[in-house]
């Protein structure tokens, strides 16, 4: 039976090849992503390992707060540079060296601040005392010695062609300022870190430009000859206060890697969410695919069962067949992954953000979970295919017409059907709205209801398809004449299978529209907000729109002839209640550049605050169980504990809001926090928005190249780049699992056309042209890809209205426009999916055609 | 009827002649299994004839009737139908040529089974985009008798009745010649009479031309000819022969 199930699978080699390609997408992108995030974590840990090389123990500052949600990481609190001297008189210490690390800009000879991917600018001190434990070499010339010297890393330096001798802009805390170039570094052995760029000041100029003047950000140590690393640790210990820390050199690489593995933990599970959907569109594509073949060998079973095979051969017979389906096509993703994660590497490598490299990491455990992931889908899948051929009866040798018999359960189909999807949105809606559940369970239910929407109304689809073929056949019979009507005709032919192929693409087509009704939704929301919110002329933000900018700027622009008013919005990090918050400073006159309903108190509040009130958002309130009165304690980065009382609550639009959960006054917060910075600066002038006053502001903010000058639409459209970039990223990655669907396309509709050899060789035969015949599989390919269409964007609008219901992003659209550019999609991924089956067909000898049997 | 030269002479003689071979051959394979499927033959057929091919399984009748309707290249010889050469055609003329000249008739009915009983008939015109006739339509139905039966589909008809539809089908677009390869082949005898009996009809009262394969004795003996083939080449010919004739002719060839 073995021996039958090879031969039967080597005799349908194509069959095979189309079927696994259905799965090698999925594994392709799992172990790719594995192979991906390992060379690149794995890069990282040698970089760090390099840079703490030399050094036996770290001391650093804590910030009370850890990693905050918006990303907005409040750099943690600097170290006394009286630490220092205790440190090194240490018995255990042979040698002690403070350092500082911050963030500045370079500026390209365009004048605009250099920042490749988002990447940040890395500041660096440099300090003869301290270079056994720098993790700087040289690349070329030599370390800073002045006040107006540099070093910048080699990779920026080659990249903008800058040498050593040449000046070159910086931007730290206040203006831009010139410094001359007299050296090259690398870092921990690479030339660039994911495209950060690398500024090396000398120790007294980086700590005057960072306004940490007798402070340090870091102290490295070395132990004196006969002491651990953990002796030196646990010596130091003992003279840090609760905002600071000390670890071990190795430790502290440890760390570092950790931390920014963080980030590259997200990124894994981000790709690996996207292989997962490639791999269930996969799974309908195999289990149809394995229908349709099963269906065709009913013959083959049927003979097989007469020869004296039991169910249970029939059984293992199929399996194994999709057992050898599953590992090939596993086998192939694996090495489609590896070459996708070079890929994607220097894709990466081509938006500025070169990795470190080193050799491509091929874990264990990449190869475990690609092969069994992609097996045991296939299995899964293969399952229904397969117990169905089990009940092919030995009668059906002698039966015209190879039909296999309906399933047990197909009587109950439209019931089974509506169940599963009242069952699958009951499962969306616990998770979407049970807030006393914890959120992975949420977010389970919410997942594992929304697969099982899709599997229902996959169930469902088989009913619908006859109706709805007539109707999205219409247009094909108008056009294409006797092919198209015919093509309505055979889509028709066997609901299920077509149900099922349409199904498939259903899904790419469901999320890629509840992606889009959410970006829309998202995108009017924060329009909406911001025009009723935005009350100003102008508004300064970063170069790149999100980072903090110096309050420098801020301070340039009050200077300015003609303004009226300048409202600096602080942000920063903090902790309330026990969880993480986002702070803002806001000054007195707040509420002429930004308006926002009050639920208690009014525009006057933020004049109000003092030092010690506070303002918070209705929805904030109402979590904490607040009200004007209630006192509140934030705790900011450096342990600092602030004893506010609640004088207003607002109740900010829904789209985007302004503020913070939490509000103090400008004051108190630059009071509070170190190094305070603007994450907005909004600008009144007298004669409101005029090319005059913009090419004044932007004159006057000329020393700044972070700072960038805009008027509110200026201001919604830049502050949405980052959703549109996040939105086509989404499109590129759900396109994968369409491209899966359009394989299983192209399965059916081969296997379909190896079915009606003889049909098609009676239509050539009656005088069908070999266009016509082509027309006929093209018209069929496009009816069922818009039956994907047709189940899956109003499914994608369902999910994106239930889903819209609980975040409440505001409102909710259907952006039209780009909902009938999928349709269009739809149609030309079923024209692409027909290319080859239709010359197929077309090339189908007549005669061959006739005495097929 | 003896072959006069190659090719087409006389514009009177064209126009009397729907089908003509000269020559054919047809080879398959190479080397040790070569097999000379057909080895020489030359034929007319004549308009308003009804021919019947016979002879041993493996004798080359269906070869001889594929290189005929234009399925199948010879290996050499000529064909012409309605006066055109069709050994050299390119597909596009070829599909044109079956549009216009050529019906067939198939030992499996062929229908499809999404369209219904008219619809398969009216096929050929659908596809090349013509108007039905719907006189000449109405005529056929009730000639094969599936007038009460037109919208029904395939799957509900008979055997016979869908043979019917199949011979309608061949009829509408009333081609030059009609070809069918043992058209009665799946049929029990009295279904396959009554087609039979169709066949023979279309020709007497439409002029229709068939080149009909088949094993039977007693479907051979309504032809106006019989070929006899054996081992690739045409052994023998009788006109308006009695079954008992074609059978005593059969038994010396199988033998
Ligand atoms: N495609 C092919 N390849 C090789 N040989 C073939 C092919 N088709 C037919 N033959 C051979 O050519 C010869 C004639 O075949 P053909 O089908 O014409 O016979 P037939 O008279 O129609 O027989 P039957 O009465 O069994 O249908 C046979 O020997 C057959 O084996
Ligand atoms: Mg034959």
């Amino acid at each position: 039976m073995t021996r039958v199930a090879l031969r039967g699978l080597l005799g349908r080699k194509l069959r095979a090849g189309l079927t696994a390609f259905a799965i090698v997408l999925g594994v392709a992108m799992v172990s790719g992503t594995f192979v991906l995030t390992d060379t690149i974590k794995a890069a990282f840990s040698t970089v760090f390992t390099a840079v703490y090389q030399n050094t036996d123990a770290v001391i650093s500052g804590r910030s009370a707060i850890s990693r905050s949600s918006n990303g907005n990481a409040q750099s943690p609190p600097s170290l006394p540079a009286s630490l220092l001297g205790r440190v090194r008189a240490l018995p255990e210490v042979a040698s002690a060296s403070g350092s500082i690390s911050d963030t500045a800009q370079l500026v390209g000879r365009d004048g605009k601040v250099i920042s490749s991917g988002g990447a940040p600018g890395l500041a660096f001190s440099y300090a003869p005392s301290g270079r056994r434990f720098s993790p700087l070499t040289l690349a070329s010339g030599r370390f800073p010695r002045e006040a107006d010297q540099i070093d910048i890393d080699a990779s920026t330096a080659r990249k903008y062609g800058f040498r050593v001798g040449q000046r070159i802009g910086v931007v730290a805390r206040g203006p831009v300022r010139r410094f001359q170039i007299v050296g090259t570094v690398e870092i921990g052995g690479v030339s660039s870190l994911g495209g950060a760029t690398m500024t090396i000041f000398t120790l007294p100029e980086a700590q005057r430009l960072f306004d940490k003047v007798g402070r340090y950000d870091q102290i490295s140590v070395a132990a004196r000859h006969g002491y651990t690393s953990n002796r030196l640790v646990q010596a130091i210990r003992p003279l840090l206060g609760p905002s600071a820390q000390v670890r071990s050199g190795r430790a502290q690489a440890r760390q570092a890697t950790k931390d920014t593995s963080g980030f590259l933990n997200i990124f894994q599970d981000f790709l690996l969410a996207f292989g997962g959907i490639a791999l269930f569109v996969g799974s309908f594509v195999i289990a149809n695919t394995l229908s349709i073949t099963v269906a065709q060998r009913t013959r083959e079973l049927a003979i097989l069962r007469t020869l004296g095979a039991s169910r249970r051969q029939v059984l293992g017979s199929v399996l194994l067949e999709a057992l050898l389906i599953g590992a090939l096509a596993s086998v192939i993703g694996l090495a489609l992954g590896l070459l996708l994660a070079k890929g994607l590497n220097s894709l990466l490598a081509s938006f500025g953000i070169d990795l470190p490299q080193t050799a491509t990491v091929f874990k264990t455990r990449t190869v475990i979970v690609a092969l069994a992931v992609g097996i045991v889908i296939t299995l899964i899948a293969a399952l229904r295919p397969a117990l169905r051929a089990t009940r092919v009866a030995p009668i059906s040798l002698v039966r015209e017409g190879s039909l296999l018999p309906p399933s047990r359960w197909s009587r109950y189909g439209t019931q089974a059907a509506l169940g599963t999807i009242l069952g699958a949105i009951a499962l969306m809606l616990i998770g979407l709205f049970v807030s006393t559940l914890s959120t992975g369970l949420r977010l389970l239910g919410v997942g594992a209801g929304a697969l099982a929407l899709f599997i229902g109304v996959a169930m469902l689809a088989p009913q619908l398809v006859p109706p709805l073929a007539r109707l999205l056949g219409w247009p094909a019979t108008r056009v294409g004449g006797a092919p198209g009507q015919l093509a309505q005709g055979n889509s028709a032919r066997n609901p299920a299978r077509t149900a099922s192929t349409a199904s498939a693409l259903m899904i790419g087509l469901a999320l890629v529209t509840l992606v889009s009704v959410l970006a829309a939704g998202l995108r009017s929301g924060f329009e909406s907000s911001v025009n009723s919110a935005f009350i100003a002329n102008y508004a300064i933000t970063a170069a790149n729109n999100f980072s903090p900018i110096s309050l420098a700027s801020e301070q340039r622009a009050a200077r300015i002839p003609g303004v009226t008013a300048v409202v600096g919005v602080r942000a920063g990090a903090g902790r309330a209640f026990g969880s993480n918050v986002n702070v803002t400073g806001v000054p007195p006159n707040a509420s002429r550049a930004i308006r926002v309903d009050w639920a208690h108190g009014g525009p006057q509040i933020p004049a109000q605050l003092g030092s010690n009130g506070a303002f918070v958002s209705q929805a904030y309130a109402r979590a904490q169980h607040l009200h004007v009165g209630s006192p509140l304690s934030l705790e900011t980065p450096s342990g600092s504990h602030l004893q506010l009382k609640l004088i207003g609550i607002t109740n900010p639009p829904k789209g985007a809001s302004p503020y913070g959960d939490i509000s103090i006054s400008e004051a108190t917060f630059d009071r509070a926090y170190q190094n305070p910075q603007n994450l907005f600066t909004f600008v009144n002038m007298s004669g409101g928005v005029t090319a005059a006053n913009s090419a004044r502001l932007t004159a006057a903010l000329a020393g700044f190249p972070d700072a960038k000058v805009q008027d509110k639409t200026q201001f919604i459209n830049n502050q949405l780049q980052g959703l549109t970039s996040l939105l086509n990223l989404l499109y590129v990655l759900l396109s994968l699992s369409v491209v899966v669907s359009l394989f299983g396309i192209v399965n059916t509709l081969v296997l379909t056309v190896f079915e009606r050899t003889r049909e098609i060789g009676m239509l050539r035969a009656i005088g069908m042209s070999r266009r016509q015949v082509r027309r006929m599989i093209r018209h069929e390919s496009v009816i069922t890809a818009l039956l994907g269409a047709t189940f899956g964007i109003p499914l994608g609008v369902l999910l994106a209205a239930l889903i819209g219901a609980t975040i409440n992003f505001g409102t909710f659209t259907v952006p039209v426009g780009t909902l009938v550019v999928f349709v269009f999609l739809a149609v030309i991924t079923g024209l692409i999916a027909a290319i080859w089956p239709a010359r197929r067909a077309g090339k189908l000898n007549v005669l061959a055609a006739l005495s097929y049997e | 009827m003896a072959a006069n030269g190659s090719g087409v002479t006389a514009g009177a003689q064209v126009d009397l002649t729907a089908v003509r071979a000269r020559d054919l051959t047809r080879r398959y394979g190479a080397g040790a299994t070569e097999v000379h499927a057909l080895r020489g033959v030359s034929l007319d057929v004549e308009r308003g004839q009804l021919v019947a091919v016979m002879g041993p399984s493996g004798s080359g009748k269906s070869t001889l009737m594929h290189t005929l309707a234009g399925l199948d290249k010879p290996s050499s010889g000529s064909v012409t139908i309605a006066g055109i050469e069709i050994t050299e055609l390119d597909d596009a003329s070829m599909t044109r040529l079956r549009r216009d000249h050529i019906g067939f008739v198939f030992q499996f009915f062929n229908l499809l089974p999404m369209l219904t009983a008219e619809e398969n008939v009216l096929l050929p015109l659908t596809i090349a985009g013509e108007a039905p006739d719907r006189e000449w339509l109405d005529q056929l139905l009730t000639k094969t008798g599936l007038h009460d039966r037109r919208r029904h589909r395939p799957s509900e008809l008979s055997g016979g009745q869908q043979q019917r539809v199949a011979i309608a089908r061949a009829l509408v677009s009333k081609p030059t010649i009609l070809f069918a390869d043992e058209p009665t082949g799946n049929l029990d005898s009295r279904t396959g009479g009554e087609i039979l009996e169709l066949l023979r009809d279309s020709t007497r009262e439409y002029g229709q031309t068939i080149v009909m394969v088949t094993h039977e004795a007693r479907a051979a003996s309504i032809a106006d000819r019989i070929l006899f083939l054996a081992d690739g080449l045409i052994v023998r010919e009788l006109t308006d022969a009695h079954p008992a004739q074609v059978l005593d002719v059969m038994s010396t060839l199988q033998s």
